[in-house]
């Protein structure tokens, strides 16, 4: 049997599990941490900071493996430049971020807890996807991919 | 006007923890970033290609594994905001900024900072600006000034 939807779907569960855990699911909690001339509420913070211990273990795990337990390769984002696009792009989704106190994955876990008022968010964010996707089709229809800045170039 | 009256840091602390292990997962078990953003638009096509199923298990995880926990614990408050307005034009430029922006506060900020990548730290403060910004400019317009 494949074993990558398998690791994919635990993966997601944990996730989606870490998400309502943390109170990260809830609106009002992700603008009350935004909100720092208001009432502020710092539990984002705790958040990020339990989630980074994990993973700078397995960064440290990764750097003497070959492979990954259950693929061929590591697909890991080659290094770029800090960009116009990745400063305007993380901009764009930080106002929409203070807008709404939703990101992708709080979005997508709300799912379960509250569809009715997600939905509209939902669809609007997938409409931002494929906005996306358009634009760089149209501003490179030869190369699907994002270009591969070269650093220094 | 009192900060930290409605934080939970132990909550928040064993939530993160869980998030951490499963993109540890995702690294270590499938060698990919647990970016949701990227991950998302994949699952569905409209990423770099064509719709992507073992992305679409990690996204169909989420609201399961947010189910489960909402189950156990009797419910899990979730507020959100009356006005449908906001929630559209932020949907739009979270799904937008995060694909333009290559990632959002799962990619960037978990798996990007704790490798300590310049690209995710200066992305990481560029939304986290932008959105104290956006709060501060909504709660201001809200006083009516």
């Amino acid at each position: 049997m494949n074993p990558k939807p398998v690791v994919a779907l635990a993966a997601g569960v944990l996730f989606g599990a870490g998400l309502a855990v943390s109170g990260m699911v809830d609106p009002a909690r992700v603008l009350g941490f935004l909100d720092i001339a208001g009432r502020w509420d710092p539990t984002l913070a705790f958040v990020m900071g339990g989630a980074m211990l994990p993973m700078m273990v397995a960064w440290r795990i990764r750097a003497n493996m070959m492979v990954p337990v259950a693929a061929d390769r590591f697909h890991e984002p080659v290094t770029l430049p800090i960009t116009i696009s990745l400063i305007a792009g993380a901009l764009l989704f930080g106002i929409g971020w203070g807008l709404s106190g939703l990101c992708p994955g709080p979005a997508l876990a709300d799912v379960a807890l509250v569809p009715a008022s997600v939905l509209p968010f939902l669809i609007a964010m997938l409409a931002g996807f494929g906005l996306h996707r358009i634009m760089t089709r149209l501003t490179d229809p030869a190369r699907p991919n994002p270009p591969q800045t070269r650093p220094g170039a | 006007m009192t900060a930290w009256q409605t934080a939970m840091p132990l909550a928040g602390f064993a939530g993160g923890l869980l998030i951490g292990l499963a993109a540890a997962m995702m690294l270590l078990g499938l060698g990919r970033i647990a970016g949701v953003s990227g991950l998302a638009a994949r699952a569905i096509g409209l990423g770099n290609g064509a719709p992507w199923p073992i992305a679409a298990m990690f996204v169909v995880g989420l609201p399961l594994g947010a189910g489960i926990v909402s189950r156990i614990a009797g419910g899990t408050p979730v507020h959100f905001p009356t006005a449908v307005v906001p929630l559209v034009i932020g949907g739009l430029l979270v799904g937008f900024g995060t694909r333009l922006g290559s990632g959002c506060t799962s990619g960037h900020g978990v798996c990007g900072l704790s490798r300590f990548s310049p690209r995710s730290l200066a992305a990481t403060i560029s939304f986290m600006l932008a959105g104290f910004f956006t709060v501060a400019v909504v709660r201001l317009m809200e006083a009516g000034l």
